[in-house]
């Protein structure tokens, strides 16, 4: 399986840089220890709030799976990637922080929905969407929300796949879910994420380009 | 909706498309698909749409955090998991036992210095405060107690001796909580005997100060 285009597996360091980074937090350098995690930091956090949906509790989680990383970077070896690594730290301990707090949701309503083929609704003729898009809040936030939108099992494996940018196999893992379920899930979601903002980009709001520099828009 | 184009189904299509974009399809399949998309409007417009989606939210600027997020997780790394600064490591890591063992010896020869020798326990001798270190004073036999000059608790004044109150206080008698009264600030809680004079010049506090290492000793 390829790899999506825009992978980000290293933002802000190199690959070299980090195993040196990783190599003497081992054997004690503990002061570099942020450095290591910082380009993850939001990623971890993004993973924990796809679990628990709750801001507060997905910082809390974050820094729980860090000091855990911390604790157990001893353990960590060098075939495999430190960020997925990291990620799979979080997601255990936001899977157990959820369990903890009971705040699964009842499985059964969800596994019919899964069972049954999504039909996608909104046939709009979508273009390119361009990058800048992404510099203005509001889509940003427009974007959240619909992931926010999406069921808890859906948005999970859509952030872990398509935002953490863990291989099927590894989303499967870390979830402890089957393949064939990531898949399945991951299919729903981007289709569902397709048709909410479907409407977004008919209006516009997608292409529509910031007032230019020096002027109002009053 | 279109039935039968390319041999698939519409259906087909969408139930594969995600696999399709992640290249996790057979070539005969992705033919097929292929061959559909260029035909079918509706499925190259779910095709389109899904690949945006992916690269949207593929993209470093949706992994917003809260303000303030870094801040308080390098806080709580360099609190909870000594992440800055020495911290441990593994060689080091018999040191752990050692230093414990200093601090808890160190911690009771601190109590000893500080407390339990000094722990006066007669209500009328109590260590001072900013006592003059040159102030006349007079000692008697019989008692560890100094006093002003005709102080009447003064016992058996026929054997009175005159001295400053440094050196009463070297000499260990500690000062009458009558005629000394204004000297002890500290109450009963002060036995730390702390005689430091206010007085102006560098020479006359490291007096008072060496009074005050006599007394606490």
């Amino acid at each position: 399986m390829s790899e999506p285009s825009m992978v980000l597996n290293n933002p802000g360091q190199s690959a070299a840089r980090e195993q040196d980074l990783i190599l003497s937090v081992q054997r004690g350098q503990n002061e570099l220890f942020y450095e290591l995690v910082r380009p993850y930091e939001r990623r971890v956090y993004a993973a924990a709030l796809a679990i628990l949906h709750n801001e507060q509790d997905a910082e809390d989680t974050a820094q729980e799976a860090m000091l855990k990383a911390f604790a157990n970077i001893r353990q960590f070896r060098a075939e495999a990637r430190f960020s997925t690594w990291l990620i799979q730290i979080t997601v255990n301990e936001a899977l157990m922080r959820r369990r903890r707090e009971r705040t699964v949701v009842m499985e059964g309503i969800d596994r019919r929905d899964e069972e049954s083929e999504y039909a996608p609704r909104d046939f709009a003729d979508w273009r390119e969407i361009p990058s800048e898009a992404l510099e203005r809040k509001e889509v940003r936030q427009r974007l959240a929300k619909a992931l926010g939108a999406l069921d808890r099992k859906y948005r999970e494996v859509f952030v872990l796949r398509d935002m953490e940018q863990l291989n099927i196999q590894e989303t499967a893992e870390a979830l402890g879910i089957s393949v064939a379920s990531v898949k399945t899930r991951l299919l729903r979601a981007r289709l569902m994420l397709r048709d909410l903002l479907a409407a977004g980009w008919e209006q516009g709001w997608f292409s529509r380009l910031p007032f230019e520099k020096g002027t109002k828009p009053w | 909706m279109v039935v039968n184009q390319g041999m698939l189904h519409c259906e087909q299509v969408w139930r594969e498309i995600s696999n399709y974009v992640d290249g996790d399809v057979d070539a005969a399949l992705r033919s097929s698909m292929e061959e559909h998309f260029r035909t079918c409007q509706r499925c190259a417009s779910v095709l389109a749409g899904t690949r945006n989606v992916i690269q949207l939210y593929g993209d470093e600027r949706m992994l917003e955090v809260p303000s303030g997020f870094s801040r308080r997780l390098k806080k709580r790394l360099t609190k909870d998991a000594a992440v800055k600064g020495s911290g441990w490591s593994s060689w080091s890591a018999w040191l752990v036992p050692v230093a414990a063992i200093v601090l808890i010896a160190g911690g009771l020869k601190l109590a000893n210095t500080f407390t339990f020798r000094n722990l006066i326990k007669s209500q009328h001798a109590m260590p001072a405060n900013n006592i003059p270190p040159d102030l006349v004073v007079v000692v008697s036999s019989g008692s560890k107690i100094f006093h002003v000059p005709g102080c009447r608790f003064i016992h058996d004044k026929a054997s009175e001796r005159t001295l400053t109150a440094k050196q009463a206080i070297e000499e260990g008698y500690f000062p009458c909580t009558r005629c000394l009264r204004q000297y002890l600030k500290t109450g009963l809680t002060g036995h730390r005997g702390a005689v430091v004079a206010d007085s102006g010049s560098v020479e006359e506090q490291e007096e008072s100060a060496e009074v005050l290492s006599v007394a606490g000793r």
